[in-house]
């Protein structure tokens, strides 16, 4: 499928290398490495050997029978991505970077991580492979989400809390930079979703893109047919990107990414880069941004974390102007309400942020009547949220 | 400060044009342009005192930003306002050289300069295609890492590179990144064409304000002049 050019654009508009020199060389190590993997059957074998066993594939296809009572609306089927090992869509891509970095000789990795769920990816391949992890955190997250701390140091990884700028994902983000530029030669970055400069948001959809290919094999086998509709939230976009993957010829079917709308789209106090941001550069790569008009990077609100980002993967914007894709977005309340309902009509509470993709998967459900087939990547399970959630309710 | 950067011997002046999320900076440089965005500081009004500066006879002033707010002003916008501003250019380190046309068709026209950077991870053909693209001088990064005088350069591999360079290239080298002390400055200058020091200078006023700040100032700079072995500008 559609890789960027060799400057790494998307569409020759988005995406791109717009990092310090320093790194520049880094990222052309990287591709060269990224390259001979990909071209590798072995190295494909060992990854797809540790998703089966290590992390769990394939996931189920589940149809949700009562999530949308209403007679006669659409059939809902769920991509379990919660059912993964770590709880998330997150390892796939962890699992083949982890063995990338062991095929290039890196003897250590580093990864950002906002609530903490890459965090606990990466530090679980880094233990599974024997190779040192170092993880950069906002200070703020690291006091939010002490439990995912605490699993990061249970998997023998270093938490490193950053209390620059806002003291979240995308601070975490510039330090996991800083720190690659200072020990390019023994040091991976994993980047936990389809951000940051060329070849990230590639290498990152190619690990995710099982989650499609898998899903659209087990929606043909049991249905005939491919769905109508495929929906998955978006934050940095990496579960998107991922199920898209499988469906993105498949032009008859319509893609749906769900951003964090926050308090609203027209409150500011929100994260959907796509609905409510504008062209800009951020990590690296040119993509939309949630920005002032003088080019500082927004703070962003989401009631999910791993929603909470300024920035969007390039392909999305791509696949937003080229129209192959929609971005849709829920608002917190949104969220919540479909949280809550999964979670008592399917029996699976969900991430606060697959929340986001079930809000907008039930109302497409209604609109679409009978004929519809809506698949929802349910990208992540949602324990890691029930405090939080149990906090905001007794307010 | 700009008058007593001047006035201690600079011989260009590099102002920033604070950006909360530099990446090749180091907490000093990032934390100083969080300071400057919470005080109301802009492109525009950074220009305003370079402007200023300039008009007050400064030594060459060189602009320092990310690309994002350039791209966000506009590029033309920004190639204009420096002119006017009597600016001589600019730094702008996150857009490596395969994107710098767009740049340099607005400041070429301008007879506005853009150096570029070369890394310790730079491949020899690619440092010398940087160095011979680069308008005024070329910044060579004196080691890995980002902006910080917590980290002194590497002289092995400046020495090594510069050699290497001379021979492929005319271009001044300045160093920069690292540089923070007298020693290092002498040791520099004896293989480059000029020292670049920020953080150190950061460090050196950090906490204080008005005149205190000028004096530290000036004190750090006429040690880091004298070490450089050159007349100073203008003698």
């Amino acid at each position: 499928m559609h890789r960027p050019d060799a400057r790494g654009y998307f569409g020759g508009a988005f995406g791109g290398k717009f990092v310090p020199e320093v790194l520049y060389e880094a990222l052309a190590e990287l591709e060269r490495g990224m390259d001979a993997a990909f071209a590798d059957p072995t190295f494909w074998n060992e990854y797809h050997a540790l998703l089966r066993d290590f992390v769990g594939r394939p996931s189920p296809l589940m149809e949700a029978t009562r999530l949308v009572e209403e007679a006669g609306a659409a059939k809902v089927l769920f991509k379990r991505e919660d059912l993964n090992h770590t709880g998330a869509h997150k390892i796939n891509n962890t699992v083949g970077q982890g063995l990338l970095a062991r095929r290039m000789g890196k003897g250590r990795i580093i990864a950002e991580t906002g609530a903490g769920q890459h965090g606990v990816a990466t530090a679980t391949i880094g233990a599974k492979l024997g190779i040192p992890v170092d993880v950069y955190m906002g200070a703020l997250d690291v006091e939010r989400q002490s439990l995912n701390v605490f699993v990061m140091k249970l998997l023998g990884a270093q938490v490193h809390s950053v209390t620059s700028g806002t003291q979240t994902l995308k601070d975490a983000t510039n330090e996991a930079f800083r720190e690659w530029a200072a020990r390019v030669e023994d040091t991976f970055y994993v980047i936990g979703s389809v951000v940051g400069a060329h070849p990230y948001p590639f290498m990152v959809r190619e690990f995710q893109k099982v989650i499609g290919i898998e899903a659209r094999a087990q929606v043909l086998e049991r249905y005939g047919r491919l769905p109508t509709d495929v929906v998955a939230c978006v934050g940095g976009g990496s579960n998107a990107m991922g199920i898209f993957s499988g469906f993105i010829d498949d032009l008859d079917v319509r893609l749906w990414g769900v951003e964090a709308a926050g308090h609203g789209l027209d409150a500011g106090d929100t994260a959907a880069s796509l609905n409510a941001g504008s062209i800009g550069i951020l990590h690296g790569s040119r993509s939309y941004l949630l920005q002032t008009p003088e080019g500082q990077v927004s703070n962003t609100h989401s009631i999910s974390a791993g929603l909470d980002y300024p920035g969007v993967g390039p392909e999305h914007a791509f696949l937003k102007e080229s129209g192959r894709a929609t971005y849709v977005s829920a608002t917190d309340e949104e969220a919540l309400r479909a949280y809550h309902r999964c979670a008592e009509r399917e029996g699976i509470v969900p991430a606060l942020e697959s929340a986001h993709a079930l809000a907008h998967a039930q109302k497409l459900a209604r609109e679409l009547g009978g004929k519809g087939l809506v698949l929802v990547n349910l990208s992540g399970r949602g324990d890691k949220d029930t405090r939080q959630v149990a906090a905001l309710e007794e307010r | 400060m700009l008058a007593a950067a001047a006035s201690a011997g600079a011989d260009v002046i590099e102002l920033g044009i604070p950006y909360g999320d530099p990446l090749a900076d180091g907490p000093t440089i990032a934390a100083a342009a969080q300071r400057a965005l919470q005080g109301g500081m802009t492109l525009d009004g950074a220009l305003v005192l370079a402007r200023q500066a300039a008009s007050d006879g400064a030594p060459p002033i060189l602009m320092f930003t990310y690309f994002n707010p350039v791209v966000q002003y506009g590029i033309e916008r920004f190639a204009d306002a420096m002119l006017a501003a009597g600016v001589a250019g600019a730094i702008v380190p996150d857009v490596p050289l395969e994107e710098t046309g767009v740049l340099r068709a607005e400041f070429a026209p301008r007879g506005l300069a853009l150096p570029l950077l070369i890394a310790p991870t730079t491949p020899l053909e690619r440092a010398v295609e940087i160095a011979e693209a680069s308008d005024g001088f070329v910044y060579l990064v004196s080691r890995l890492g980002v902006t910080s005088a917590a980290r002194g350069p590497d002289l092995d591999w400046i020495a090594a590179r510069i050699a290497e360079l001379r021979e492929r290239s005319t271009r001044p080298i300045a160093v920069g990144f690292g540089i923070s002390t007298p020693e290092h400055v002498r040791a520099v200058c004896a293989l480059a064409d000029g020292a670049i020091v920020g953080s150190a200078l950061i460090d050196a006023y950090f906490g204080t304000l008005g005149a205190e700040a000028t004096a530290r100032s000036t004190k750090l700079i006429e040690a880091l002049r004298a070490a450089t072995g050159g007349p100073r500008p203008g003698a």
